[in-house]
């Protein structure tokens, strides 16, 4: 699958693992939890009122169009939460 | 056209007086100070409730409930009303025995109650805590938007003939020979021989102005809303006592309240931060799959409360032709619709079918 | 005394700081990031190396000193990191935090909340892979990471051009710079925007550089269709009203900045509006100090004017709050820090100038078009509100069909919401009022 976004820079970062809905995915240590996921995928979740997929918008914390949730049932922004090793990240609802 | 009667007070009591006037081929001029179904009629639960109401209230409150009913064919529109059934939690099993007390008292009155024990809310209501004791269930009861139904039945009022006019703050009310001449801020005056005093908050005063005194005061429930969630609850839920109230509207989002917000400046209240985090913990309480979620907005309002937390609604006793509502104390929203058609009716017909004993402003001067 | 509380440690947050702690204060710095710098002067995180001139280009030396002098307050400060001032009442301010809730006294107050993208509707602006001009920024400098394989630009302001060249420098396809403004309107800017000819200069050179490597720039465009399910192309017109489109796989969208006002509105900072700006904003005497309350704003949290100007006016802002506590003030510095501010303020109103708003993109909006994002209320419904409901203004509108009732709290439609509602009753956009902000300001757990 392709992702949404693209690296140019600070590649040499270290590869940690985490999952989005159950399936096994590397990110790079210091990726935000939107970067990790629009690095695989084009969306990190659907509208609530039927509108379509979205995938965040505003990256500063202001949109609160990237919410996510973990297997623990905690929600939290893509944009403005590091992604960390074993992260197991479900989209919502 | 020259207005036959004054409404002061364009919450969903004044605006449903209007529409009801209008209908009766009434000519009220309705006066609101600031916008239409936007203070204590617009910013509370939302809740359209029989149960839990004292006896008195439940011949005006069964009435409302045909209106809340029958809401598209009477204002045009559902202003997002539900009849979702209504639950009353019972924390203990000592509120239990109260609610199922309450129960068989108002079951003469025609309001069917159903009393459901610890274990049925268990099976009905999984996501609930655990350790409630039972709940009172009304089927129908239900829920609305309350920011739409003032301008609502605004706008059927208009479209009956109901002259209504917002920002238009009422200075003076003199009684005078023809009836009462009613001044407005912007200096215009008009004569009529009948007045409905629906201010809300600010009806008290209003009433004391020409003598009727009933003592009340400013109250300010604090709401709490959550980000649109999965469904998680279809019928609205009061806890006995005054715990938390809650209901999930049709978008997901979960409304509850509990306590009271404060007052910031003359007229403008803000909800208080302490209040909100206590009304969250027993959300959370209730619906423990509720604690993840994110609260995106809290809000309150001014409304009325009177003495003994009851509505005063009638006729004055000291100046024929003045007719009273206000004081809903925090309950009013389910009530309101009627009130205005009871209102249409003592100002046209001189009494209404629906038995208003228990409403008199009288109860406070009397004795 | 009850502590003084910086909300933001953006330039003007972190630059009000240093001052505090010269005239002898140890302030409470509140601020939502994992690190101080705020968006423009933003840190990646642990791990990352590119240098200060790859991340803040010309303004790497300003960024560079600012972040040393802060991170060398220590304990000189009370800073709270990955804090959210989500609440301010009339004698309290709440925190969510890693210390969970909090709640502190509320002393003097000095907000330095900072900007985000000014934003209109456009068809489509919904769709992954559409992203705010700033968050693409945000992308590239805290993330090394670009929003797509082939970007296109469309919006207005200075950023447009600054994000694109920074975008092509990085290594990215740049499809296309499609700017709303008209070429004219920066010609006539030219004489406000000499109050900073380093910055004016800046501006050229990137217009200049991207034409010569061949990036499409285009002047006077109206976006029309942002297509695809995730985003695929772009359809716009071009000044002379013809039809185009630009395939790429992300677009970046601004119309320049909006300041954040919801903590002042809390506070009970009265608002005027700002007719250059097209925004209620905090009303503040000239060093950044609210008529009552112990209220003091900076940054382009009080007015969008840059980082420079933000530094300035976080000093500036910081001299008032110190004098009002009695403590001994240098006029002398303090009214050349006046004499800046004016000059950044001559050069803001040249920036509005040379890329004016674009409004009239809501005239031509489709019915279907998304305005509210967080409430999925479309231009259509907002055009019913106001015409058949009769929603006298945009909280009314709000209150009747949701436009800015959702997570953000009209941070990304209350402008256009605005904008669109005073259109549509044919009277300038002061007469639709502003969104009333409401705790809490972003969202907080139930638990």
């Amino acid at each position: 699958m392709t992702g949404q976004f693209v690296r140019l820079a600070e590649t040499e970062r270290p590869e940690i693992g985490f999952t989005l809905d159950g399936m096994k995915l590397t990110a790079l240590a210091g990726d935000t939890v939107l970067t990790a996921v629009l690095m695989q995928r084009r969306a990190v979740r659907r509208s609530e009122f039927g509108d379509g997929p979205r995938a965040g918008f505003c990256l500063m914390g202001a949109c609160q169009d990237c919410w996510i949730g973990d297997v623990d049932g905690r929600r939290f922004r893509a944009c403005s939460t590091l992604v960390t090793d074993g992260m197991a990240l479900v989209t919502l609802p | 056209m020259t207005p036959d009667i004054v409404i002061v007070g364009g919450g969903l009591v004044g605006c449903s007086a209007a529409l009801h006037l209008a209908r009766a081929g009434r000519r009220p001029l309705l006066l609101e100070v600031g916008r239409i179904g936007a203070a204590a009629s617009g910013v509370n639960f939302g809740g359209v409730r029989v149960q839990g109401r004292a006896l008195f209230e439940l011949p005006l409150a069964l009435r409302s409930r045909a209106i809340w009913d029958n809401l598209v064919d009477i204002v045009g529109t559902d202003c997002e009303y539900r009849r979702s059934g209504h639950l009353r939690l019972a924390k203990t099993p000592a509120d239990l025995d109260a609610v199922a007390a309450y129960a068989e008292k108002v079951r003469p009155a025609g309001l069917d109650l159903e009393v459901i024990d610890g274990a049925e809310i268990r099976r009905r209501h999984p996501a609930f805590n655990a350790t409630l004791a039972g709940a009172t269930w009304s089927a129908g009861d239900g829920q609305a938007n309350p920011r739409l139904a003032g301008p609502a039945f605004a706008r059927a009022a208009r479209a009956a003939g109901a002259e209504i006019r917002d920002n238009a703050k009422v200075v003076a009310i003199e009684p005078v020979a023809a009836g009462f001449a009613v001044a407005t801020a912007d200096g215009q005056r008009v004569t009529v021989p009948q007045v409905i005093n629906s201010a809300g908050a600010w009806a008290p005063d209003l009433a004391a102005s020409l003598g009727d005194a009933a003592p009340g005061r400013a109250i300010y429930p604090n709401m709490v809303v959550t980000e649109p969630l999965p469904p998680l609850i279809s019928c609205s839920l009061g806890t006995y006592g005054n715990g938390v109230y809650l209901r999930q509207v049709e978008r997901g989002n979960v409304v509850f309240g509990m306590g009271r917000g404060r007052l910031a400046a003359p007229d403008r209240a803000v909800p208080s931060a302490e209040t909100s985090l206590a009304a969250m913990a027993e959300a959370a309480w209730l619906l423990p799959r509720l604690a993840h979620a994110h609260v995106i907005r809290t809000w309150t309002g001014i409304e009325g409360e009177l003495a003994d937390g009851q509505p005063v609604i009638g006729p004055s006793p000291r100046h024929q032709g003045l007719f009273h509502a206000f004081g809903l104390s925090g309950h009013g929203f389910q009530l309101a619709p009627a009130i205005g058609a009871v209102l249409a009716e003592l100002a046209t017909a001189g009494s209404s079918p629906t038995p208003l004993d228990g409403f008199s402003i009288t109860r406070f001067t009397a004795g | 005394m009850t502590a003084v509380i910086i909300v933001g440690a953006g330039p003007a947050g972190m630059a009000a700081a240093l001052t505090l702690v010269e005239a002898g204060l140890r302030p409470i710095v509140v601020d939502e990031a994992q690190r101080a710098g705020g968006q423009i002067f933003r840190r990646p995180p642990p791990g990352f190396t590119r240098p200060p001139a790859a991340l803040y280009g010309a303004d790497a030396a300003a960024a560079t000193r600012l972040h040393l002098a802060f991170d060398a307050l220590g304990d000189r400060i009370d800073y709270r990191p990955q804090t959210l001032v989500w609440a301010v009442e009339p004698d309290a301010v709440h925190l969510q935090g890693p210390q969970g809730r909090v709640r502190l006294d509320r002393g003097p107050l000095l907000l330095a909340t900072g900007a985000t993208d000014r934003l209109l509707p456009v068809d489509g602006w919904t769709k992954p892979g559409v992203f705010s001009l700033g968050g693409s920024q945000v992308a590239l400098k805290a993330q090394g990471v670009a929003i797509g394989r082939r970007v296109a630009f469309c919006g207005t302001g200075p950023l447009l051009y600054l994000v694109a060249y920074q975008y092509a420098k990085a290594g990215a396809e740049v499809a296309a710079v499609l700017d709303t403004s008209a070429f004219g309107d920066g010609i006539r800017a030219l004489p406000l925007l000499a109050a900073d000819p380093a910055k004016l200069a800046r501006g050229i050179y990137y217009l200049g550089w991207l034409r010569a490597h061949g990036v499409p720039v285009h002047h006077g465009v109206r976006p029309l269709t942002v297509h695809g399910e995730s985003v695929t192309g772009l359809t716009w017109r071009d000044a002379g009203r013809r039809l185009n489109e630009t395939r790429c796989d992300a677009l970046a969208l601004g119309f320049g900045l909006r300041s954040e006002t919801q903590l002042a509105d809390l506070a009970g900072v009265p608002f005027r509006f700002d007719p250059i700006r097209r925004q209620y904003l905090p009303d503040i005497d000239q060093d950044g100090r609210a008529p009552a309350g112990a209220v003091y704003l900076a940054g382009d949290g009080a007015a969008v004017r840059g980082a420079a100007a933000a530094e300035t006016a976080g000093r500036l802002a910081a001299l008032a709050l110190a004098a009002d506590l009695g403590r001994p003030v240098d006029t002398a510095a303090r009214d050349a820090l006046r004499g800046r501010m004016a000059r950044f303020e001559r050069f803001a109103r040249g920036l509005d100038a040379a890329f004016p708003f674009p409004v009239d993109l809501l005239d031509t909006a489709t019915d279907d078009t998304l305005l509210c994002r967080c409430e999925a209320v479309t231009v259509g419904t907002m055009r019913h509100a106001v015409g058949e409901l009769g929603a006298e203004d945009v909280n009314r509108a709000k209150a009747f069909v949701r436009p800015g009732m959702g997570r953000c709290q009209g941070r990304m439609c209350g402008l256009a919401t605005s904008e669109l509602h005073a259109r549509l009753r044919g009277l300038p956009p002061d007469q639709a009022g502003r969104l009333r902000g409401q705790a809490p300001v972003k969202p907080v757990p139930l638990a």
